[in-house]
């Protein structure tokens, strides 16, 4: 398909209004975590995620093992990830082919890691960090959109 | 236009990332103590490969003659697991020891000048020399002389607030995670019990702590 009469489809299929708020949401969701994920990062490289202002389970969560990947910390993944998603929400928003696609898969790899990350905390290290939570709680409410997402119209895929 | 819209917000969104992201960075290192910019892990007092399999967090007492055992001990164990053992080290100076706050200080000040645990070891070291002295500061001098510190830049570390707050907050943290005596170890974030704190007892910790290693 040429790229006008690809303009031309999408704006001849304008999004719903409902669409249009879903995605709007799933974007400002994604700008929480970003926001958290960012936060984290910035933690890890400047050395402050083993003291994290006093709390014990972030202490112990953020300055363990599991807190680095290749000596990249965890959290510069879920930048990475929510920003990923938070682009794809847009494009959605806009009613562009394959975004909700491309946004599904990339919430399904957020949450997939959060449900590992979760795991982690749990069962291995047995303590909780709650900026880890937050962001947990931000990819399952994403995850929620995701599964509450009307199906793509017959001409839409 | 329209049609560059999302263009637009993402290219907004990744810039504004980028941008306060950098300005925390920047605001975060400039509050960090000399010390901490170039050590693996920082506001806290941490010796050891950064990516060590067993981290042995340490509640110390300077003045706390168990803990001056334990801190041969520990320094035999770094050795003896080299490279995938880290230490961590908490103050926790309990209220029955003097001076025990005193050498606290002593150590940050030190550490603000690189020299936290070269001090560290110094104090436990000499631990029964200064405990009982009737001149504990003038001790403290000679031991920062010993160590290489500016004692101009010492002696004004030592009455810094920042300095006492960090103390006081490393005895919050150990509270918070129920340390109520020294030493108290933690080997992987898991509480190593009392009747545990002896060579055996710890080498059994870290030869069961080292299969945490992560599968990636």
């Amino acid at each position: 398909m040429s790229k006008r009469s690809r303009d031309g489809a999408r704006k001849n299929q304008a999004p719903s209004r409902g669409r249009v708020i879903l995605y709007s949401l799933a974007g400002l969701f994604c700008l929480f975590g970003l926001a958290d994920a960012t936060y984290l990062t910035v933690m890890a490289l400047t050395g402050e995620t083993a003291a994290c202002s006093g709390q014990a389970g972030c202490f112990e969560v953020l300055g363990s093992a599991y807190s680095k990947v290749a000596g990249i910390p965890v959290a510069a993944f879920g930048v990475a990830g929510y920003f990923t998603a938070f682009t794809f929400a847009m494009f959605a928003a806009f009613n562009y082919p394959r975004a909700r696609k491309f946004f599904a898969l990339a919430v399904g790899v957020l949450f997939a890691s959060t449900l590992w990350l979760l795991y982690v905390q749990a069962f291995l290290l047995h303590a909780f960090c709650r900026y880890c939570l937050f962001s947990a709680a931000i990819t399952f409410l994403l995850m929620g959109l995701v599964v509450a997402s009307p199906a793509p119209r017959p001409s839409e895929k | 236009m329209r049609r560059y819209l999302p263009y637009v917000i993402v290219a907004f969104v990744a810039l504004a990332t980028f941008g306060s992201g950098f300005v925390l960075y920047r605001a975060k290192r400039a509050a960090l103590p000399p010390e901490a910019k170039g050590a693996p892990a920082s506001g806290i007092h941490v010796r050891g490969k950064e990516d060590a399999l067993v981290t042995i967090e340490e509640f110390g007492d300077f003045q706390c003659p168990p803990c001056s055992l334990m801190s041969r001990l520990l320094e035999k164990t770094e050795e003896e697991y080299r490279g995938r053992v880290r230490m961590i080290f908490h103050h926790f100076p309990l209220p029955n020891h003097a001076h025990a706050r005193e050498a606290a200080i002593v150590a940050e000040a030190a550490g603000m000048q690189g020299r936290f645990w070269e001090m560290h070891d110094i104090l436990y070291r000499e631990q029964a020399a200064w405990s009982n002295a009737p001149d504990t500061p003038s001790l403290f001098n000679s031991y920062a002389g010993k160590v290489g510190l500016d004692m101009e830049r010492f002696k004004k570390d030592l009455r810094d607030p920042a300095i006492a707050a960090r103390v006081e907050g490393d005895h919050k943290l150990g509270e918070s995670r129920g340390v109520t005596s020294t030493p108290t170890l933690f080997v992987n974030t898991v509480l190593l019990p009392a009747s545990e704190l002896n060579p055996a007892g710890l080498h059994k910790a870290i030869e069961a702590a080292l299969p945490e290693k992560p599968k990636s």
